[in-house]
């Protein structure tokens, strides 16, 4: 079940193969939902569901799919799962998903499920494809929760809504970053991720 | 003069890298040098001034409330605006898929260089955030539509080229290591943003 191959497509993501970090995918959305702590962990979570389910099908219909439409079958399968993970957060998390409507449609257009499909899925049996989506999920959800903590942080104060900064602070003068909540602000937080990163993983330098 | 105000607008004011960052996953991984990405943005482009004026004439006789009736007044109340996304997303998947058989054919070495992002143009958000954009602002004709396709397909390919050039001059500073390519890019565009916001609030005549 979990052979060297398989155990790379599922761990490799997490770090030295980041689909964020190191692929350069879903930047779009990384940059939408991270104001805030709560939206990048459900965001991250229907990804991961969304990405390991599409990978499966596609998988499993790979040979069946003639290379000149390929693109539209993958984009509906992967319209389908997110129109599924949408109506399975109406019906149990309403005030969330209410929050998130659009971000969640947005899934369809994240550049980390069609990518994995492309290099991964269409090359692929079902099982390491599910556990690339896993993967791939996961290392896109760690650097949501990463850039959202920071960008909640230092722009609202506040961590999943709960007020963090004591008001002392405030009180002696202490102010919110504003530029935090920014788009821009999240690419150079992003940045600052790839710099540790990348300190780490000498290997992963460019020339 | 309506359609060059809009025109002019939407490639600087509304630009949809710096005002929106929608299509940011090609713009940072596609412009290494200034020929493959002003290869990708005249791809870009062209997807948005084709997809652009069908995507307003699917939303304005097929989805729109009550847009049916031109086929017979009994379907006057029927409203199918909940299709929009998945409508839009099929103009535009079908289009890449044409462009990629041309380019495949007419210049094998751009596609080699483009790679995966050729096919990723079908879920470059700037195609589908235009759309988006089209129907939020409800234009009066399919001329202003594609006019503003052409407009935000421009600003994109002036975005990419600008930062493609400033990569290819960096490549000969002293930048940290952990911070070459990626890294580096990032925080440039960050900083193209920030400048970028200060057209926002500019309004023409």
């Amino acid at each position: 079940m979990l052979n060297k191959k398989n155990k790379e497509a599922l761990f490799n993501p997490l770090s030295k193969d980041n689909p964020v970090l190191v692929q350069i995918l879903g930047i779009c959305s990384t940059l939408a939902v991270t104001v805030s702590l709560e939206p990048a962990i459900v965001m991250g979570i229907s990804v991961i569901c969304v990405l390991a389910f599409s990978n499966v099908i596609i998988s499993l219909i790979r040979n069946t799919i003639p290379s000149t439409i390929r693109i539209i079958v993958q984009l509906v399968v992967v319209a389908a799962l997110v129109i599924i993970v949408q109506q399975v957060l109406i019906a149990y998390n309403y005030e969330v998903s209410k929050q998130l409507s659009v971000f969640i449609g947005l899934i369809i257009t994240n550049c980390i499920l069609m990518g994995r499909l492309e290099a991964f899925a269409l090359n692929n049996k079902p099982w390491p494809s599910f556990l690339d989506g896993i993967g791939n999920g996961l290392g896109y959800t760690i650097i949501l929760v990463i850039v959202a903590f920071f960008r909640e942080l230092l722009g609202s104060g506040t961590l999943l809504g709960y007020q963090v900064i004591p008001q002392w602070c405030y009180d002696h003068g202490y102010e919110n970053n504003g530029l935090m909540i920014l788009p821009p602000m999240a690419l150079i937080t992003v940045a600052c991720i790839i710099w540790v990163h990348r300190a780490r993983n000498a290997e992963l330098q460019e020339n | 003069m309506e359609e060059l105000n809009l025109f002019v607008k939407s490639i600087f004011i509304d630009n949809m890298i710096f005002a929106y960052f929608l299509g940011m996953c090609s713009f940072l991984a596609v412009s290494k040098n200034v020929k493959t990405a002003l290869g990708l943005g005249v791809a870009v482009t062209f997807m948005l001034v084709v997809t652009m004026p069908i995507n307003f004439l699917l939303d304005r006789y097929v989805l729109q409330p009550g847009a049916l009736s031109w086929l017979s007044p009994s379907l006057a109340d029927v409203d199918l605006s909940f299709l929009g996304l998945i409508m839009f997303i099929a103009v535009i998947a079908s289009g890449t898929q044409l462009v990629e058989m041309a380019v495949e054919k007419f210049s094998p070495s751009l596609y080699a260089s483009l790679g995966i992002f050729l096919p990723l143009i079908a879920v470059n958000c700037a195609i589908l955030g235009g759309a988006l954009f089209m129907q939020q602002k409800d234009f009066p004709s399919a001329w202003t539509a594609t006019v503003y396709g052409l407009g935000s397909g421009i600003g994109w390919l002036l975005a990419i080229v600008g930062l493609a050039a400033i990569r290819e001059k960096i490549a000969y500073s002293n930048i940290p290591a952990p911070l070459r390519g990626v890294g580096i890019t990032f925080i440039i565009t960050g900083l193209m943003g920030i400048a970028f916001m200060s057209f926002l609030g500019i309004k023409l005549g």
